[in-house]
């Protein structure tokens, strides 16, 4: 019996397919692993040289202090251990926090026309030119928001309007594809029980499609948020350089956190030639890498907050 | 209040195709109407068009008329929702409102058309249409939690609640017990036997014991074949068409010598 095995109306198990399952699972395994590779190192790269900044004071000595916030680079130059992001961490929240005002609205409602209302050619066309959009590289959305404000305002137009217009071409087609997905996984059968009850379709579409989609829809709308707020070129185009606060959309450059970590990184080290002045030569690139950090910490903030809202939106089934 | 339906030579047309040819029939008020008849031969259709929810699907339209109490519910100037607040419908499965709680799903049909209610109403109306539906006994402890988490036949009378929290004079029933254990299935014949106290009743069945016990009247549909359009063969008192129907189409049907 311990040399012949048993006979099995079901056969047995064979050694190819023994092996085959112990591959696949290898390599699916090593895949992951291979994934996981570069996203920690980036987040170690970034927490460990974008806390350097953090750690040297107005004084150059070494502690941990958080100025960096709460200074603008209004008068820092050369070496000077002073300078920081507050003016733009506003510039990138006004900008974006704008951004969405302008697409939300449009993204929603193309969205909404695309599922609930629109039919043959003008629909395939709204969802075709919806494709074509999200293709968009983003400096040539830069271009086009400035390029229409030459038009509109003179040329030398950069406000964080500009920016922010520009943002939205970038930020419509993703809030358009994700809610019109969200709105899709929505039951037919809840408008119809709705519309059975005699309920217009307008307050259906409002009241029980989109209600029943918020959740998702928030998730889409961050997800655009999270993929505009990391965005440099058009900024740069749009909005500018600034030294200092300007919480003035209308009026004005503004400093934005991706072009701030372009600015201070394309400084290079600074020279330090006065032995009397604190001078600290990698200081620019300690800034470039502790904005980084803080971007990333406010999209992840951003991404937590709208984690906290759909999940008090979303359907419940508990008991 | 119960109303009475009269349907005079009504086809019902999906684009260019006929779904639906020439049925008339009259369903007296407080009375529970049965439609059977095979799948595909249009009675659910023809129960749609009684409140003008076949008009959801884009190209659907009807020829002919239908009358409650005498109006015309396809004249040019009666508005369809207005139509579906005086016909409710109750569908084949359970769709309470995912976002609302037990008590929200009830007022829905007030509260989806931003009509205010003061909170002694709207609890006066979730416990009526909740005594109404059979289920206030199982629930009235727990109206906050989400429709969903009830059982499917809880969630069916839950919907049957929310259709009569409006105050319809005519309810349609689409199957609406054919997601259900048997049971439920009793529990909502039960409360069928009540509510035509109060409605007129429209119920598509594709079980026709249940035809037998709950309905006065019953209406047989059948289709030649596909691609034809569904027909009313005969309709009469549910007796005479389970006992000696005067069709031999139907006598097939019911004798399960059909097909």
């Amino acid at each position: 019996m311990a040399t012949t095995a048993a006979y099995s109306p079901l056969g047995t198990l064979s050694t190819r397919r023994r092996f085959t399952n112990r591959l696949m699972s290898s390599l699916v395994y090593l895949a992951f692993a291979v994934a996981l590779i570069p996203l920690i190192w980036l987040s170690v790269t970034v927490v460990s040289r974008g806390t350097d900044r953090f750690m040297v004071d107005s004084k150059g000595e070494r502690h941990l202090n958080f100025d960096f916030l709460t200074q603008s680079m209004r008068g820092v130059f050369g070496g000077m251990p002073e300078g920081g992001i507050y003016h733009a961490i506003i510039g990138t929240l006004l900008i974006t926090l704008a951004a969405t005002v302008i697409s939300v609205p449009i993204g929603l409602l193309t969205a909404i026309y695309i599922v609930e209302y629109g039919t043959g050619k003008l629909r395939y066309a709204v969802r075709f030119f919806v494709d074509v959009m999200t293709g968009i590289p983003s400096i040539v959305a830069g271009l086009f928001a400035y390029a229409l404000f030459a038009i509109l305002f003179g040329p030398g137009t950069k406000t964080g309007v500009v920016g922010a217009v520009a943002l939205s071409v970038l930020m419509i087609p993703v809030v358009v594809r994700a809610s019109e997905e969200m709105l899709r996984l929505v039951p037919n059968e809840l408008r119809e029980a709705a519309y059975a009850l005699g309920v217009p379709k307008w307050l259906t579409v409002l009241k029980v499609v989109v209600r029943t989609a918020f959740a998702g829809i928030t998730t889409g709308v961050t997800l655009a948020i999270a993929r505009v707020i990391g965005e440099t070129a058009p900024l740069l185009i749009a909005v500018g350089v600034a030294d200092s606060l300007n919480t003035n959309l209308t009026n004005g450059r503004m400093m934005t956190l991706p072009v701030y970590i372009v600015s201070e990184w394309r400084k290079g080290d600074a020279v330090c030639n006065d032995p009397t002045a604190v001078c600290i030569p990698q200081i620019t690139e300690y800034r470039a890498w502790a904005a980084a950090l803080v971007l990333i910490l406010i999209v992840m903030a951003l991404n937590l907050i709208a984690r906290l809202i759909s999940k008090y939106f979303s359907p419940k089934t508990g008991r | 209040m119960a109303k009475r339906i009269d349907v005079n030579n009504l086809n019902v047309f999906y684009g260019s195709f006929m779904a639906v040819e020439d049925v008339s029939l009259a369903i007296e008020p407080n009375s529970v109407t049965a439609l059977i008849g095979p799948s595909g031969c249009g009675k659910s259709t023809f129960l749609r068009t009684l409140n003008r929810m076949h008009e959801v699907i884009p190209g659907a339209r009807v020829e002919g008329e239908v009358l409650m109490d005498g109006t015309n519910l396809y004249d040019s100037d009666i508005d369809p929702v207005a139509v579906r607040r005086h016909v409710g419908m109750v569908f084949q499965r359970p769709n309470p409102f995912p976002t609302m709680s037990i008590a929200e799903n009830v007022v829905a049909g007030v509260k989806l058309n931003s009509r205010r209610m003061s909170k002694g109403d709207t609890e006066d109306m979730v416990e009526s249409s909740l005594k109404g539906a059979n289920l206030w006994d199982e629930v009235k402890d727990r109206l906050d939690k989400p429709g969903s988490s009830l059982s499917g036949g809880q969630q069916q009378r839950l919907c049957i609640a929310r259709a009569i929290a409006i105050k319809p004079d005519v309810l349609l029933m689409d199957e609406p017990c054919s997601a259900l254990d048997p049971i439920s299935t009793l529990a909502i014949e039960d409360l069928i036997q009540e509510l035509k106290t109060n409605y007129t009743i429209v119920i598509v069945t594709h079980n026709m014991q249940q035809a037998a016990r709950v309905s006065e009247k019953t209406a047989f549909f059948n289709i030649a074949g596909s691609g034809k359009p569904g027909k009313l063969i005969e309709m009469n008192d549910t007796t005479t068409i389970f006992s000696v129907p005067s069709e031999k189409a139907t006598e097939d049907y019911i004798s399960g010598r059909f097909g």
